[in-house]
């Protein structure tokens, strides 16, 4: 299995997702070895043994290797491909990648390859190099079947497909479309689809992704199933938030980027304070709009009532959710989106857009069209206002999210696999 | 009353000589009951329409889907009875109970259906049942209002059907013993229930049963088997029964053992066309029914007061709970039980003092249409793990987007009780507090124009230079 993160170190859903995914196949017997483009030792390892491609050595007289390289074009984008990281993180990773650069330029055709496994500039050459690596390791190890995640590592999926033959199978977390809208990137748009027509089958995280597969990158749809996604139990530790003010408090947490649609929520908000001034509004979550969101509040005059936390991680993303009464996920495009799962684990009730592959999945839980927005308020409205959907969703909620176990999505992926190898 | 008590005097044909006969000497009847309910759609009611706006009702599709179950049901099954009717007499009978939201409906948006059941009542071959006028669950909360619907829809059918109802039947069938007691007290003779397998134990629903508190009611219950046959499954071909025929359906009847008295099959109307299509045959399947009972049975068609009149009832039937005719538990909870469900009928249900004291033509209407029981169908959670049925009836994506449109509409009529009526305060007390203000209004310029006289004569009040002083001089000292 390749990807590109695995926890702790990871910045949002994909390694999440991945080390879910292995936990859930270990439950069924499929022994993994996953491969990252850098280890850092303290990764779980209980259920899949990690390889670092870091520490595989190339020969690069090998002419395989070199009949891959030659394949493989190489490239250099400048814009922001990143799925799952804040702009502001992914700031960060750029000015550090600047700085080891030209460092590691000069080490493309040495033995080892010494792997960021972050995002950044050049991210193009890793991705390269660790297609590279893969198809060393194809040659040198024994295994039934390649699985791998999301564009970064799909060369390394096709790479190891041609050395060894073995079946490949991609998992699409999210697609050029959900990161950049119609605006799509070219090269990595064309690394996407030659995976997806390179791979033996297709796995999509919600029946949504797996539309945009069909349709915007043209895969028959015989070769593409879904996989919901799922969440790890809650873990033991509670904590706890407990609100400061008297009235109730509404929450946006994620990216502020169009593909999330904070601008729908500011709507929904001024609709709603319009109405009820015993609300407050949070938008929690940093991003290129943040500052237009701003200034429309201040327009709107709402801003004596609606907060901006910047950027929230770990303990403070739980804190923040603990304190909500409701949490509102008015995304765009959304090929999972696992936040509103955290929300309803902590006992908050989620308003969620029509246009995110979990609602497909939930059942307790308000579904709009993202630009809805009195449908939103209302529906926003009526968890704050009517006890009766509180009781119904404290009562149901939690036991839904609870019962999306790995262990089932692991199942199901199995049978993909075995559907390849008979 | 009088026209179901001619039965049995007059001959048509042949055959209904010879049920005549049978009728005096073994009893064996089919009793044909049809519901014909549309729900009053609600529209989307977004919660800053509160005290803005009070038109609650999808006008748009409550007329395209009246219209299109007119027809695709009402006007071509009505004429197909009308001709049976012509075909065999008194001989063919059956029986209806029309909803007042759906009768209102009928006035609105097709007249034309209205009058076909007109058409129907006056062949003397259809008896009319009464009911709640809306369609509601209010013989589980309050008899006031209970008594109040009923008595409102048996005023309905008087006026539109000419007839007086002396058959009394529930909102989708739900009854007790303490509903049926409360159709007894309204002087009804007959109520239809549920023939429910967990209430009836080894007892057949084929036989004449009587209220366990008060026997002079007599129950009717409804054979769930043969009726379902109809109802549910005759286009369904994964049943090993299919196609459903006549004959068939004739030689099942037959197979009743001999000593039970009475089939009942209980079913909606829009069985015939909208849920069953004609192209499944059911229409035909129902023209061929009557002359396939009167060729190879002895059974004969009665209406529910015919059957009540004349049949000696087996055994009281003790329902304490009540029960219904939806789904596989004949429970309410298709209605009542989970916390959307149950906050929203305790939200209605706590306004109906308040409704009580108003006279507002449009409050009162408006009462009556949100009590109807379909709101309610629509907050049911059940649909999340079975019930394709729930899910083709309902308007809404979710029990919860149900729940919150209702009772963004219950707060805008709330907003309007309250503004109209204060509490306390009946249309008569208003004027008599309105003549009063007048009065003491003229009283109190009186008095002015007096004191004003007087106060030209008084010297200036003391008092005053002195507050002043008192206000200006603290700062100071």
């Amino acid at each position: 299995m390749f990807g590109w993160e695995f926890p702790p170190h990871i910045s949002g859903g994909l390694g999440t997702a991945c080390f879910g995914l292995t936990k859930g196949l270990a439950k069924h017997q499929v022994n993994i070895r996953f491969v990252v483009p850098k280890a850092y030792g303290d990764e779980n390892q209980e259920s899949v043994r990690l390889v670092n491609a870091s520490d595989v050595t190339v020969n690069m007289k090998d002419s395989v290797y070199k009949e891959y390289w030659k394949r493989i074009e190489y490239m250099e984008i400048g814009s922001n491909i990143i799925p799952y990281v804040s702009p502001e993180e992914f700031s960060r990773i750029l000015s550090q990648q600047e700085l080891t650069k030209i460092a590691k330029d000069s080490r493309v055709f040495s033995n080892r390859f010494d792997f960021s496994g972050a995002y950044g500039q050049n991210l193009m050459e890793e991705v390269s190099r660790y297609a590279l690596v893969a198809s060393a390791l194809a040659t040198s190890n024994d295994f039934d079947l390649i699985h791998a995640h999301d564009w970064l590592t799909y060369p390394a999926g096709i790479a190891a497909k041609y050395v060894s033959g073995k079946p490949l199978v991609i998992h699409v977390h999210a697609t050029e479309f959900d990161r950049s809208g119609e605006n799509v990137n070219k090269p990595v748009y064309d690394i996407e689809r030659k995976g997806m027509e390179e791979a033996d089958m297709i796995i999509a995280v919600s029946n949504f992704t797996r539309n945009t597969v069909i349709e915007k990158y043209g895969i028959p749809e015989n070769k593409v199933v879904t996989v919901h996604n799922a969440v790890e139990p809650t873990e033991k530790k509670k904590i706890s938030g407990t609100s400061h003010v008297p009235e109730k408090i509404v929450t946006f947490l994620g990216r502020i980027t169009f593909q999330k649609g904070p601008d729908y929520f500011v709507e929904a908000a001024r609709l709603i304070l319009e109405r009820d001034s015993n609300v407050r509004f949070v938008m929690a979550g940093s991003g290129d709009l943040l500052e237009k969101m701003i200034r429309r509040t201040a327009q709107l005059r709402i801003g004596h009532k609606f907060h901006f936390t910047g950027f929230l991680r770990g303990a403070d993303v739980d804190r923040m959710l603990a304190m909500s009464d409701v949490f509102v996920m008015p995304s765009v495009s959304e090929p999972f989106g696992i936040v509103p799962l955290e929300a309803m684990r902590s006992n908050v009730p989620v308003v969620i857009s029509k246009q995110s592959g979990v609602s497909e999945i939930l059942q307790h839980a308000l579904k709009v069209d993202f630009w809805d927005i009195h449908g939103m308020a209302d529906a926003i409205y009526g968890f704050l206002q009517y006890g009766g959907a509180q009781k119904m969703f404290n009562r149901y909620g939690k036991d839904e999210v609870e019962n999306l176990k790995w262990e089932h999505s692991g199942l199901k992926v199995k049978e993909v696999y075995q559907q390849m190898l008979r | 009353m009088g026209t179901f008590r001619t039965q049995g005097q007059r001959s048509v044909s042949a055959n209904a000589q010879i049920i005549t006969i049978q009728y005096s000497q073994q009893m064996r009847s089919v009793c044909l009951y049809f519901q014909v309910h549309q729900p009053l759609r609600l529209r989307t009611y977004r919660f800053f329409e509160i005290g803005a706006y009070h038109n609650y009702y999808d006008d748009y599709q409550n007329r395209f889907i009246l219209r299109r179950i007119a027809e695709k049901c009402y006007l071509p099954m009505n004429k197909l009875l009308r001709e049976l009717f012509k075909e065999y007499g008194t001989a063919f009978k059956v029986s209806f109970s029309i909803s007042g939201i759906a009768l209102e409906q009928f006035r609105m948006y097709a007249p034309e259906v209205l009058k076909s059941f007109q058409k129907l009542a006056k062949t003397g071959n259809v008896e009319f049942l009464a009911e709640t006028y809306s369609h509601s669950l209010s013989s589980l909360i309050s008899k006031t209002e209970f008594m109040a619907q009923v008595n409102a829809h048996r005023d309905l059918v008087r006026q539109y059907f000419k007839q007086e109802p002396v058959t009394f039947r529930n909102t989708e069938l739900i009854y007790s013993d303490g509903i049926g007691e409360m159709a007894a007290e309204m002087g009804f003779k007959a109520v239809l229930a549920e023939g429910a397998k967990h209430v009836l134990g080894w007892k057949s629903p084929n036989y004449l049963y009587v209220n366990a508190i008060n026997p002079k009611l007599k129950v009717l219950l409804r054979n769930y088997q043969l009726s379902d046959d109809i109802a549910f499954r005759f286009s369904n071909r994964g049943w090993p029964e299919w196609p459903l025929t006549a004959e068939k359906y004739v030689d099942w009847l037959n197979q009743a053992d001999p000593k039970q008295e009475v089939i009942n099959l209980f079913m909606d109307y829009e069985t015939f066309g909208e849920h069953q299509w004609a192209e499944t045959g059911i229409f035909e399947f129902m023209r061929s029914l009557p002359a396939r009972v009167f060729s190879h049975s002895d059974f004969s068609f009665h209406t529910p007061s015919e059957l009540a009149e004349k049949m000696q009832p087996v055994s009281a039937i003790h329902i304490p709970d009540p029960i219904s005719w939806a789904d596989e538990e004949r429970d309410l909870t298709a209605w009542l039980g989970n916390d959307l469900q149950d906050d929203a009928f305790d939200n209605l249900y706590s306004m109906e003092e308040m409704v009580r004291k108003s006279t507002d033509p449009e409050i009162l209407k408006d009462w009556q249409f949100i009590q109807s029981s379909d709101h309610f169908y629509y907050m049911c959670t059940k649909w999340f793990s079975d019930g394709d049925v729930h899910q083709y009836f309902n308007p809404y994506g979710s029990p919860y987007e149900a729940y919150i449109n209702y009772m963004n509409i219950l707060s805008d009529f709330r907003l309007r009780l309250e503004r109209g009526v204060k509490p306390g305060e009946s249309p008569a007390f208003r004027d008599i507090k309105r003549e009063t203000k007048l009065l003491t209004e003229k009283t109190v310029k009186k008095i002015a124009t007096n004191s004003r006289a007087k106060k030209r004569k008084k010297p200036a009040a003391k008092t005053k230079p002195e507050m002043k002083g008192k206000k200006r001089g603290r700062p100071l000292a």
